[in-house]
């Protein structure tokens, strides 16, 4: 164990989960306009996947930020691998990759852009309150 | 405040032979396209990375929101 339990923690959730979103607030209520276009891209999938509000406690998004040299949030991980923000996932939906790099089926009807608002599809694993030690 | 004129300027002064086209008339939410020799071989998040790299802390704070979209040249 690093001297590091947040830090670990996060990596250690990431790890667990194939799917997972660091973003402002939560799908049913994103708290930023960038993280609510990109859980309404992963809905719009209707692929199970871990939401992560980083708002609790602003130490999260700090290591966060640290542990995937990406400064900004959303962030995306699928396989434990960083995928991008809110731009890379909006255009990788509209492309078909992040269907591929997820692994399900893109959307009978390929929209050409990215879902402004979340659709009915699994409900999203909370774990943001194991965040909070 | 940071203009799209200031963020242009940097982001090109920083990545060699990149253009970038800026927009953002609110002072804080900015949207680039940036072109760069350098981004052929890059990865899509390599290539972000590398122009939110310019801006460093800035991003999230004086500059709240930076939209990009990165092609090789």
């Amino acid at each position: 164990m690093s001297e590091n339990p947040l830090r670990d923690e996060i990596a250690k959730a990431i790890a667990d989960n194939d799917v997972i979103l660091f973003m402002k607030g939560n799908p049913d209520r994103p708290m930023c306009g960038f993280s609510a276009r990109t859980a309404a891209a992963l809905d719009a999938l209707q692929t199970p996947y871990a939401a992560v509000d980083v708002l609790p406690d602003p130490r999260i998004r700090q290591e966060l930020s640290a542990l995937s040299n990406w400064p900004t949030i959303p962030q995306l991980f699928v396989r434990g691998e960083l995928v991008g923000g809110c731009d890379i996932v909006t255009e990788m939906y509209e492309t078909g990759e992040l269907a591929k790099v997820i692994g399900v089926e893109p959307p009978a009807s390929a929209p050409e852009e990215a879902p402004v608002a979340a659709e009915p599809g699994a409900p999203p694993l909370q774990i943001q309150n194991n965040l909070q030690n | 405040m940071p203009t799209a004129e200031e963020l242009k300027h940097r982001i090109e002064a920083a990545i060699p032979g990149s253009r970038a086209e800026v927009n953002g008339a609110d002072g804080q939410h900015f949207s680039a396209t940036v072109t760069a020799p350098e981004f052929s071989g890059m990865s899509r998040l390599e290539q972000h990375r590398r122009v939110m790299a310019v801006f460093g802390d800035e991003l999230g704070g004086r500059i709240h929101a930076l939209a990009l979209s990165t092609r090789p040249e």
